[in-house]
């Protein structure tokens, strides 16, 4: 079912352009991120399974398309398809925990 | 510039919350009944909460100039005890002759476990016997993917629900694409941390071409932010985009979709 896009009618960017708007931005979150791994490096205690989800989305980051987002957030989905009988939290973890 | 929101929890905010939204441009506030992030013990404790819903929050709003509308159920989050779930749900009825009530929501899963799947199955008959709008809460992280495609066939199932009267709140990048293609409204919520930022929501608005999107804050108790959505029409600006777009999207949709309810004014009649 397609709809028009009220956002259509705007001239497509240049990557420069895109650069200007976003690129900072982009700079201290990947510089956030490599001091979270530092300081997972620095401390003690088995892999968590989040941080294992994390790592294992790195490689998407370099691959080419436009859908790394979509890519990295199946990865970390449940893959069953059925209800599970009961939960024992409420919360989610944002990593199903059965990723290898 | 004008925007309304869709999804707010006002009952968590302050009223220097709603004062900052009126200055920013909203034009109206609507507010899902949710999880108050403890479970409640009792039908009771809900029936106060229907009518903080329906009676005290208006009069909140309305001191802003705002225009304040609910919807009604039990989230999913307590869902699993099911004699209280029914008690609730008994009392809904009661509580939609309000005439700022919209519909049903935000039902939905939480962590897509057989008795939340039976209490939205009842939400959702509520919803047709009642000719209600409904609005769905898809589950969190890991658990949205699965849930939405539960909640979707939960819908499709009950066979009289038309799509087009019901919006899927909180999609992300690899949801929001089976919700539309199915015929259902789409939410993107924005959060600081979790579901979309305003920078990652417009990329999809960009992507997606559709009608059916509404964005909304979501503002609630935990880490949230009540002014994500004209954040989110500053960012369309910076790209570029025209006023008369960002305005069909953050005012047009919403009004389109919830003018669907009797009950709701599109806020610029009623100045």
């Amino acid at each position: 079912m397609s709809d028009p896009n009220p956002l259509a009618g705007t001239p497509r960017r240049t990557r420069d352009q895109v650069a200007d708007l976003h690129f900072m931005d982009a700079r201290y979150k990947l510089l956030d991120l490599a001091a979270f791994l530092d300081r997972l490096e620095k401390a003690s205690g088995p892999e968590d399974h989040r941080v294992r989800g994390l790592r294992a989305a790195l490689p998407l980051l370099l691959q080419s398309g436009d859908d790394r987002v979509a890519q990295i957030l199946h990865l970390w989905s449940d893959p069953s398809v059925t209800p599970i009988e009961k939960a024992d939290t409420k919360a989610a973890s944002g990593v199903w925990p059965g990723l290898k | 510039m004008r925007y309304i929101e869709p999804h707010g929890h006002m009952v968590s905010r302050t009223t220097d919350d709603y004062q900052a939204m009126a200055l920013a441009g909203c034009a109206a506030i609507c507010e899902p009944a949710f999880w108050a992030g403890f479970d409640r013990k009792t039908a009771d404790g809900f029936y106060d909460y229907f009518c903080q819903l329906t009676q005290h929050e208006p009069k909140r709003a309305a001191k802003y100039g705002l225009p304040h509308y609910c919807w009604l159920c039990i989230n999913p989050k307590e869902s699993e005890d099911m004699k209280l779930a029914d008690d609730v749900l008994a009392l809904i009825p009661e509580f939609m002759k309000a005439k700022t009530v919209l519909g049903i929501g935000e039902i939905g899963l939480n962590k897509n476990t057989r008795n939340e799947m039976l209490i939205l199955e009842k939400h959702v008959e509520l919803a047709v016997k009642y000719d209600q709008l409904i609005l769905v809460h898809t589950p969190h992280l890991e658990d949205k993917r699965k849930g939405t495609r539960l909640i979707m066939d939960v819908l499709k199932a009950a066979g009289k629900v038309k799509p087009e009267r019901v919006i899927i709140d909180h999609v992300e990048e690899h949801t929001i694409g089976e919700v539309l293609d199915q015929g259902f409204w789409a939410g993107i919520t924005l959060y600081p941390e979790s579901k979309a930022t305003p920078v990652r929501a417009v990329d999809m608005l960009e992507n997606f071409a559709s009608q059916r999107v509404w964005l909304n804050s979501a503002c609630d108790w935990g880490h949230s932010d009540p002014l994500a959505v004209p954040k989110a029409m500053q960012e369309m600006r910076r790209r570029g985009h025209s006023a008369a777009a960002i305005d069909s999207l953050v005012y047009g949709n919403p009004v389109r979709f919830l003018s669907q309810s009797p009950n709701f004014q599109d806020p610029q009649a009623l100045r």
